[in-house]
Parts: structure tokens; sequence; C-alpha cells
């Protein structure tokens, strides 16, 4: 899967005075920070405060108006869409909140799709799926469909999906929004543990304090504007 | 904590159980229709996309319930204008006029024209026209005028030689496109002209359409309409999911089951009215644009276009009806909850039997009149609609099964194929409706025009003109030799006339047979002489029309006729003398003129002519007879064009203009069709891709209705780094799959009926393979369209901001 | 939590030495704070002088330790209302992190700074209990629970003020 090893102190990504705005109102306001290979970093603040507006521009989905986003010593904001495209679909994974799992795809097929994506042949791409199932502990889940499991479920089949791929970053987006505490404790729980295993960095976008104390630091964003507390400690 | 005694009063008032009288219904439409115009920027879109669809399925009902008014009035104004006389030629007098048929054709566009010489002052003026136009002027149609004008119109001013004075009102022309023209002329003689003493008075009672093309005609309105009827039955249940959801909303604050069928009920009425007043303006429009449309040479007059008023009401009414069954009969396959939407009908999978008994009933139907389709027998137009009706929507019956069974074999496959075939594997249903409207008209338009192919023979006649030899004909009356041979001069150097082989045909009668009737004293025996045909040309014409063989100026020849003529051989053997001046009209006029049949003269064979005729009689070549000496002949001329000349056609035209009333020109064809055939045949394919392209509209509709549910999934697809193209190709696949089994059973089908239509009158089946594949290709292509047009909404959705919730 | 009570509930399955209800409590609820024994001992002895236990037995041997208890009619009967009667909510009206912000507002320090700084302690404490929590068994995990949700209950006032210190910053001043 992945051969990185978890390297702490070498920057992996970093943000430089972010700006973008939806609208009248700015969502990012001058947000810096930096995280490192294999590290947990939440982001925290209170809704509308553009949490999952910095994400977006981190992950290369959206392009910041100003400001530079430095994956791995290169500029994001400045390569094109489908270069953009391209690392998220090999050096990524995703997990939201809702509406993600392609509902007319079995669960097998749908953490399959990223290596599919990438260019994996079906069956090695299945069989990789079905064993990242198991590791989330919903092995019996392969051949439904999300609309047939619980939410609890869904969000391991998509936890799983992130991490198929053997990503260097994932980007969580209010990962445990949509389930109770208990589901949302076993999800990060794996999501977290599953990282660590594989040396992958988490993002972590959240307004829940428990969900960020699985974190190993946070970043408070406040009026798009970001605080690094490890700056401030 | 006391328990409340018995009879004690009770604080709420007792439950009633819902009863449905009329008022309860009105109640719950109502609050549907509230719902429709109160629900915000979506609810408003999607009305209008509702009210477009059923507008522009009532357009085309209006359209099609005006047909019998639009023909009868063509028709009507056809008799008025018919000066066509039969009877005894009438006298000079101040009520009557010559006419004369100039009907001509202008780049292959038919030219209506009259040319009239009034004998008084009182004669019949022709409809549209305040009076008869002056010699040397003429009054033309406003198209005609128009092209006259132009620069495309000069050849055609050449062969008008008239200074135009007048228009031509409504009440003259067929539709405000037709080319007319009536000129006034003083020198027309009864010898060519009608003497006529009314226009278009005698109305004959229109003659029906025949057995067979009334089948047509049924046939193509079914296959039209259904159609529209599917496209209206698809406008109505744009946006039902999210209607079904705020249902399910209302549910949960207590209305039960029937209420929220009554109020979807209301809602759908809402967008069937709106339509309705949609489809009026959209009727009006076209009504108004159909003036200045010309399409396959049919151009019709908006105030023509006036559905009847049975029809329209019916309508006005079924529409609305309609739209209100349709929503009940879509909510019943779905359980509206409280919580939310369940649908019953992907649970269950689709059995096959059922839906191949609505094609067999069909079958049943129309089984009863094979072979009994011919001639002017009398059909059963509802039994053959039913019969048609049946038959094709068996096919959209069966369709749903079809694509829910292919595609349940699919898996794997790449991302784009395997995306897209998952989609169609969880909901078959919604894609199979979606095609069914271009199943149902594909499969119409092929059974039609495999209907059309295999009874053309009986309305495309072999004229036996072979265009290769020659491909056109002029022939002009002329009075002796000089003006014939000026005749053919005229022709050989008009422009673009390679070769022009001319003829003189005239008469010859036995020598001394003049002498004779006039010594018998009875007027009547100048027309009882036998008369046989004497043809002049040179070698080249004559081996045209007979085996000459070996041929030099001086020979002669004898064409014998078959066994049917009365004449007997030998009055034209060699030697025999014979008198060149046979009596015209019966009258004998001059003196003989008597010719020898030279002794050189050899039998030969005769040869059919270019224009499809046998000719027999005695052929000289002008060395053995002078044409000079001829009189009163038709001299024809057989043309040949440079196929690389534009408007070769049009300078023979108007030199035989030039030539006088009695010249003529035809352009000589293989084959000749039936005009009641190819108006219909026309007017089916302007309806069928008029319809096709409706479907493709509706068919757009829902597939960005669609897109937009999909909204977030896209962008979440996006974000991981999903190539566009992707899913692109999977939108184009999750199209393309059901529309290739829709097409495929729409062949099927289309032959299907095809077949049966042809075992109705009695044809053999021949599979026209060629119409298949050309209605099949527009299908096909108007999914392409749908598919190229709904990619940049496709695009515009994929942007990231589907994923901001904030 | 009242240690007299406790004792009290563990002797209803049976009576037990001293040491055996040391053992027993420390098992189950003394993650934190294990009894010493003395504690036990004097417990033991007012539950004896208020009759709500008797002493069973003294089994051959020296020593206090010696001695097994068992619970009265009026011991079951005084468990059953403690259980009954349910806890005072704590109305934590009174906080120090309330003193310090107007303070902070009053003396014109950076409040948003001491949030901050309160918050980034409040999480790293979160931290740690989640850290033990996935590794301890289903009572840690509950216990840690108790203390995460308190803590984030804290950390949703902190988030609360911040954003709307400067409501406070004029009210404080006035």
């Amino acid at each position: 899967m992945t051969s990185s090893t978890p390297q702490p102190s070498t920057p992996l990504l970093s943000a430089d005075a972010l700006h973008k705005t939806y609208g009248p109102t700015p969502a990012l306001d001058g947000a810096d920070f930096t995280i490192r290979s294999g590290e947990v970093v939440a982001v925290m603040g209170p809704s509308g405060s553009g949490k999952s507006t910095l994400l977006h521009c981190l992950a290369g989905i959206v392009r910041p108006d100003a400001g530079k986003v430095l994956y791995r010593g290169e500029e994001l904001s400045a390569m094109s869409d489908a270069a953009r495209s391209a690392l998220r679909r090999g050096d990524f994974g995703f997990v939201f909140q809702f509406g993600q799992l392609v509902p007319e795809l079995t669960c097998v097929e749908n953490v399959a799709l990223p290596l599919r994506l990438n260019g994996a042949k079906r069956k090695e791409a299945e069989r990789l799926a079905t064993e990242w199932l198991h590791r989330l502990e919903v092995d019996d889940l392969g051949h439904k469909r999300p609309g047939e499991v619980s939410g609890g479920q869904g969000q391991r089949v998509a936890v799983a999906r992130a991490l198929v791929g053997g990503p260097r970053v994932i980007f969580a987006d209010e990962p445990t929004g949509a389930l109770d505490s208990l589901n949302g404790e076993r999800v990060m729980r794996l999501l977290t543990d599953a990282a660590r295993d594989t040396g992958a960095a988490v993002v972590l976008v959240t307004h829940e304090a428990r969900v960020a104390a699985y974190s190993d630091r946070e970043i408070v964003v406040r009026d798009g504007k970001s605080r690094d507390m490890e700056r401030v400690a | 904590m006391s328990t409340p005694s018995e009879n004690a009063p009770r604080t709420t008032p007792p439950r009633t159980l819902p009863r449905t009288d009329a008022r309860t219904w009105v109640r719950d439409l109502a609050l549907g229709a509230r719902f429709t115009l109160a629900g915000g920027k979506e609810g408003w879109i999607r009305n209008l996309l509702t009210a477009v669809g059923v507008g522009l399925g009532v357009a085309v009902l209006l359209l099609a319930s005006a047909v019998p008014a639009m023909m009868q009035a063509r028709s009507d104004r056809s008799h008025d204008r018919d000066d066509m006389y039969f009877g005894e030629k009438l006298k000079p007098t101040a009520s009557t006029m010559l006419i004369n048929n100039t009907d001509t054709v202008y780049h292959g566009v038919d030219v209506y024209g009259r040319v009239l010489d009034p004998d008084g002052d009182k004669p019949p003026v022709p409809p549209g026209l305040s009076r008869v136009p002056a010699p040397g002027e003429m009054t033309v149609s406003p198209a005609l005028a128009k092209l006259l004008d132009s620069s495309e119109g000069k050849l055609l001013k050449e062969r008008l030689n008239y200074r135009v004075t007048g228009t031509i009102a409504k009440a003259g022309l067929l539709g405000p496109a037709e080319l007319v023209y009536y000129a006034g002329s003083d020198t027309l003689t009864d010898a060519h002209a009608t003497r006529v003493d009314t226009i278009g008075g005698a109305r004959r009672s229109s003659e029906g359409l025949g057995a067979v093309l009334t089948l047509l005609v049924i046939i193509g309105l079914v296959v039209l309409l259904m159609p529209v009827a599917i496209l209206i039955a698809t406008a109505v249940r744009f946006g039902g999911e999210r209607r079904d959801r705020r249902l399910a909303a209302l549910r949960l604050v207590g209305a039960d089951t029937r209420m929220t069928r009554r109020i979807a009920a209301g809602e759908a009425l809402v967008g069937a009215v709106v339509g309705l007043v949609f489809g009026l303006g959209f009727f009006l429009l076209g009504r108004h644009f159909t003036g200045q449309i010309e399409l396959y040479r049919l151009s019709v007059f908006p105030s023509d276009v006036r559905p009847g008023t049975g029809l329209a009401l019916l309508i006005v009414l079924g529409v609305p009806a309609a739209a209100v069954a349709v929503t009940v009969l879509a909510l019943r396959g779905i359980a509206i909850e409280p919580l939310g939407v369940v649908r019953n009908a992907a649970l269950r999978k689709r059995r096959l039997w059922w839906r191949l008994l609505i094609p067999v009933a069909g079958l049943a139907l129309l089984a009863p009149l094979f072979g009994g389709v011919q001639g002017n027998a009398d059909l059963n137009a509802y039994q053959i609609s039913a019969g048609a009706i049946l038959l094709l929507v068996g096919v959209t019956a069966v369709l749903p099964w079809l694509v829910e069974m292919i595609v349940n074999r699919f898996g794997g496959g790449r991302i784009p194929w395997q995306l897209a075939t998952r989609r169609l594997q969880l909901n078959s249903g919604a894609s199979a409706r979606m095609v069914n409207g271009i199943t149902v008209a594909v499969a119409g338009a092929i059974a039609l025009q495999m209907l059309f192919s295999g009874i053309e023979s009986g309305f495309t006649s072999d004229t036996g003109k072979d265009p290769n030899r020659a491909q056109m004909q002029a022939s002009v009356d002329v009075t002796d030799g000089p003006q014939a041979t000026a005749a053919f001069q005229a022709y050989r150097t008009t422009p673009g006339v390679r070769s022009a082989l001319g003829l003189v045909q005239t008469s010859a009668i036995p020598d001394g047979a003049a002498a004779k009737a006039k010594a018998s004293g009875n007027p009547d025996a100048a027309g009882e002489i036998l008369e046989f045909p004497v043809i002049v040309g040179d070698c080249a014409a004559l081996a045209e029309i007979a085996a000459v063989g070996d041929c030099a100026d001086g020979s002669v020849y004898r064409v014998l006729p078959d066994a049917s003529y009365t004449t007997p051989p030998d009055i034209s053997k060699a030697g025999a003398r014979l008198d060149l001046n046979a009596p015209q009209s019966g009258v004998l006029t001059g003196p003989p003129r008597p010719w020898t049949v030279p002794a050189t003269a050899r039998t030969v064979k005769s040869r059919t002519s270019p224009n499809g005729d046998v000719q027999w009689g005695i052929l000289a070549t002008p060395g053995t007879l002078d044409v000079a000496r001829t009189q009163q002949a038709r001299a024809t001329v057989l043309i040949k064009l440079d196929a690389q000349r534009p408007d070769a056609e049009e300078y023979v035209r108007n030199t035989t203009a030039r030539l006088g009333e009695s010249a003529n020109t035809y352009t000589l064809e293989g084959t000749r069709t039936v005009r009641k055939y190819t108006s219909i045949k026309r007017g089916l394919l302007i309806g069928a891709v008029t319809t096709l392209l409706l479907i493709g509209i509706s068919l757009l509709v829902s597939m960005l209705e669609q897109l937009r549910e999909r909204k977030k999934l896209l962008a979440v697809l996006i974000a991981f780094g999903t190539r566009r193209s992707t899913l692109g190709l999977s939108v184009l696949w999750q199209t393309a799959l059901p529309v290739a089994l829709g097409l495929a059973l729409a062949v099927i089908g289309g032959l299907g009926l095809g077949s049966v239509l042809l075992k109705m009158v009695g044809s053999p089946i021949r599979v026209d393979w060629a119409s298949a594949a050309t209605m099949t290709g527009v299908g096909a292509g108007v999914v392409l369209l749908v598919t190229l047009l709904s990619l940049p909404p496709l695009w515009r959705m994929m942007r990231p901001d589907g994923l901001r919730t904030e | 939590m009242s240690i007299g009570h406790t004792l009290l509930g563990l002797l209803e399955s049976g009576p037990r030495h001293g040491y055996d209800l040391k053992r027993a409590f420390d098992e189950r609820f003394g993650h934190d704070r294990p009894l010493h024994y003395g504690q036990v001992y004097s417990t033991m002895a007012r539950l004896l002088k208020n009759g709500l236990v008797e002493v069973e037995g003294i089994e051959p041997g020296s020593g206090p330790e010696r001695k097994r208890y068992a619970i009265t009619d009026a011991g079951l009967t005084d468990v059953e209302t403690w259980l009954a009667q349910p806890e005072k909510p704590e109305p934590y009206l009174q906080t120090t992190l309330y003193t310090k912000v107007v303070l902070a507002l009053l003396t014109g320090r950076s409040a948003i700074d001491l949030l901050d700084t309160q918050r980034a302690e409040h999480l790293r404490l979160m931290r740690e209990l989640t850290r033990r929590k996935s590794s301890g068994d289903l009572a840690d995990q509950l216990i840690c629970d108790h203390a995460l949700f308190h803590l984030e209950a804290d950390l949703r006032w902190l988030e609360l003020t911040a954003a709307r210190l400067d409501q406070l910053a004029t009210e404080v001043r006035k």
C-alpha cells in the first residue's frame, strides 16, 4: 500500500495567506499553517467560519483567490485542473458527511472506485477493497448497496474508500456529523488508527471537540482566519 | 388523578371518517395548486418546464385538429378557381371568355398559369382577382411577384412576358407560397383555348381517399399523436421526486394517502392548465409563422389553420384530465410515507407475459382486416386505430422488461460503463420511460415507411419514358415546313441543349378519298376517311422511333400498326398513291396534295420512342418528302440537355413560351407518383421530424433534472479526482444504452406493424431496411444531440461549489 | 460519591471481609483513587454503629480485617433509598474561567488568547483521555467518556464566549 513511513518533521502540506471569497463575504481571510507527514490535525471552528472552504483549498478542489497551497514543496494552486485531479486521485483520500457513496454501486465497488479511477484492474481493485472493508469491520457489506446499510456502516465504507489508495493525506469533512456518539467514535477510532498505521496525514474538519480529541493538534478557524494552536502554545 | 367519567364532555371534536365528496376533492386540488404556485424559484422552473412540455404537446394536438379544416379550405379554393369545362362548345357572348392553361414549372416548382381572353365586357372573373387583366398585363400571386422581382426569377420573367398590374388575393390561392398568374390576351383562338362562361361554378363532391390512403392517414395520425401523448405524460411528471418528498412532509403533518394523491393531482393540474395556455400561445405563434414557412413545397395560410370546435374542446378538457390521471396512476407505484418515499415498483421483477398480451391483442384486432384494405372498401377507423395503438403500446410495455433483463446481465467493464449500467440496474424503469416516446415515434415511422414503399408500386407508375435518350420533349403546331424547321432551329440554339431531334407528324389519306367524300354529299363523310400517320425527320430522328438500320437522306420506311388497328396495311405499300391533305377536325380544305410512296420503301419494326410512345406509319427522310409539302402538322422535338448547364430546362421552357400558345414542353421522367400520395408522405415526414424534436426536448429536460438531483454526488466524485470525461461518458452510456435497446425494439416493432399493415392492403411483405435505418438514425441523432446539449450543464454542475453546504 | 452507600451496595450480593470489600471497590470504581484500609474500617465501623451492617463472623487469626460483614434489612432499605434518589445536578454558576475572562476584559488583556489557551489545555486533556479510552476496558471507556463530555461542555462554553466576546466587552466596560 503506502511505502512512506511517518516523518513527523517534514512539512507535507502548508497554507500561506489563503484568501477565498464566495459572493460578498470572504470565506477565507488569511489562513497560514503547516501539516507534517503522518499527523492528524483537527480544523475546528464554529459553522460558517470557513473550515470547509479551507479544506477544499488544501485539497486542490477549489483555487484560492490569493495565497499559496504547497504540497511537498509544489504549489498546488498553480497546477492545472488535470494535474490537481490526478493528485487527488493518487495522493489524497476523502471522507465527507453526506452523499458520498455512489448509490448504484455496491460497497465493494464504491471502495474500489479510487483505485479504478487510477487505472487499476477491476479484480485487483476489488480484492484490495475487500481487504479494507475487512479492516474496517464491515466485510459482510461488500455486495450491498449504500441504500441498504446503516449510516455508521456507510461511513466506515467511506473511510475504507478514502484509505484504499494509500493516500498521503486524508481529508475528512465532518466525518461523524451524521452519526450518533457511539458510531462516530468508532469511525474516528478506525480512521485515525488506519491513518497512523499507513502513515497518512489526516486533515479533520469538525466542530465537535470529542472528535477533535482524536487529533494530534488543532487549528482553529474563526471568521476565515486560522490560528495554529501549536504556535500559540 | 380521577378517571374521566363516561359521560364527561369530550374536549376534542369527534373524528370524522375521510369522506371523498366533491368538496374534499376541490379543497385538496386547490391545496396542491397553491403548493405549485408558492414553490419558490425551484417550483417555478419546474412548472415552467412542465408547462412548456405540455404546451408543445397541446400545440401539436391543436395543429392536428386543424388539419381537416385546413384541407377543406384548400380544396374549396381549388374548386372555386377550377376552369375545366366539359360540354358542348360554347358560342362567344358578352359573358364568355377563352382560357388557356399555361401551367409551367420553374426550378422544379409548379407555376399555375392561365391566359384569359374575354369575348365581351362581362367575363367571369377568377377568384382573388378584381378584374380580368388587359392584354399584355398579368395579375400574380405575392410569392410570384417576389420571385419575379428577384434575380432568381430572371429566366421566369423572360418566359412570362407580361406587365404585372395586380396581386391575387387569398381567395385565388391554395397557399401563400403558391406561384400563380393570370395574364390577359386578345389573340387566343378556340383551337387551343377553352371557352367558358363560369369559373368554379360546378362544385364537384370531393373524391374519397380510397381505402389504402385512408389507412395511411389513420396510421399516420396514430403514429404522430402517440408520442405526443407520451410527451405530455412525461412533462406532467417533471420534478416528481422533489414533489414526492414534499408530499411525504405533508403526510408527516397528518395528510392521508388519498389526500396526498389529490394534492399531487392538483399540482399536475396547474402544470397542465398553464401548459394549455402555453400550448395556445405556441399554436398561435406557430400559425403565425406557417404563412412564412414552406415545407416540402406545401404552404398554408395561417387563417386556414382552424382547429375544429369539437376537437379543440376535447383537447382543452382532455389534457388536464389526462394530467391528473397520469399523476394519480404514477403515484400508485409508490407509497408516500411520513418519513419518505418507498418505491414498490423496483422491488418486483418485471414479467413478460402480460406485456406481450398487449401487442397480441393489437394483432388480433388487425388480423381480420388482412387483405381487406382494397379499393374503396369501408374501413372501421376505430378498429384500425385501436389495433395500431395496441401494437405500439405493446412496444413501450416490453421496453422496461427488455432494459431490465439486458442491463442486469452487465457487470464490470470500465468505470463509465460500470457507473451507467449500475445506475440503470437500480432504476431501469425511469430510463425506459425516458426513451418510450422515441421508441414509439421511430417504430411508427418505420411501419409507415414500410407501408409506403410496399404500396408504392400502386401509386407510382412506370411511365415507359426513357430519360437516358432524351430529357425533354417539346411540341408545337406548325402550318408549314419552314415553320417546323424554324422551331427545330429555335430549340437547337437554346442554351443548354446538346441535341434536338425534330420530327414532323402529319397524316395522309388514300389518294382520291377526298374527292369521293365530296361527291357523296354527306357532311360527315370527310371525318370517316381512314387516316394514317406520316412522320418526317432526318435519319437520327427516325432512328429514335424505328429500327431503320442503314439510313441516308432519301430513305423511306413503313412501320405497320399492330393488329388492333383496322387500317389495312397495304394502303401504304410501295408505289401506293397518297393524299397529304388530310381533313382537319373532320373538314376538308384546299386541293389534294398527292404523293407516291417510293418503291424503295422498306418495312421495318418500330422502336419505343424516348417519350414512351410506339409509332407507326410512313417514316420519310426530307430527301423523299419535303417538309414544306406537309401542312397542319405537329412538330415534335426530342431534346438532350447538357447536364452540366444549370437552368437548361428553364431555357427550353422559355423557348417554348416564345413559340406561342400551341407549344408545350414535358420533362421525361422514368416514374410518376400520384400526387395525393406525395403530399401525405410529405405531411407525415414533417410530423415525424417535429415529433422526434419535441421528444428530444423532453428528454433533455428529464436528463437535466436527473443531473440536478445528483449534483452533490457529482461534486464528491470530482473531489476524488474523477476525470470529467469519465463522468461525461457515463452520462452518455446511461442514455445511449436504453436508447439503443429502445431503437432495436422500435425496429422490430416497426417492421412488425409494417408487415401487418402490408398484409392488410394485400401487398407482399418486403422489409424496407433503408427506411428503418434512416428513422433509427434520426432517432439516434436526436439522442446524441440531447447528450451534447446536456454536457455544458453537466460541466457546470461538476464544479466543486456543489460540495458547499454552509 | 458516598463510600458508605457503595460499600453497602457491594455487601448486598453476600457477606464479605473488609479486605474483599476494598478489592471489589477498587476494581470497579477506584481507577483514580484506591481506598485506604483505614477508610474502609472507619466507614464499616460507622455503618455497624448505625445498624446497617452486622458482623456475621470473625475468622480465627488476628487483626480487624478478619471480620466478616453482612448487610442488615435497614442497610438494604438504605441502599434502595440512595439509588432511588436522584443526584443533585451541579449548577457551575460561578466559574473561575468566567472570572478570568471578565478580568482580562477589564484590564485590557487579550481575552481571546486566554480562551484559546484554555481550549488548547482542555483539548490536551481530552486527547489524553481519548488515548486512555482506546487502550482501556469498558469501565475505563465509560469513565473517560464522562469526563470527555464534561470537558466538551466546557469547550462549548469557551466557543460561545469567544463568539460573544465583543458583546461581553461592552457590557463589562459600561
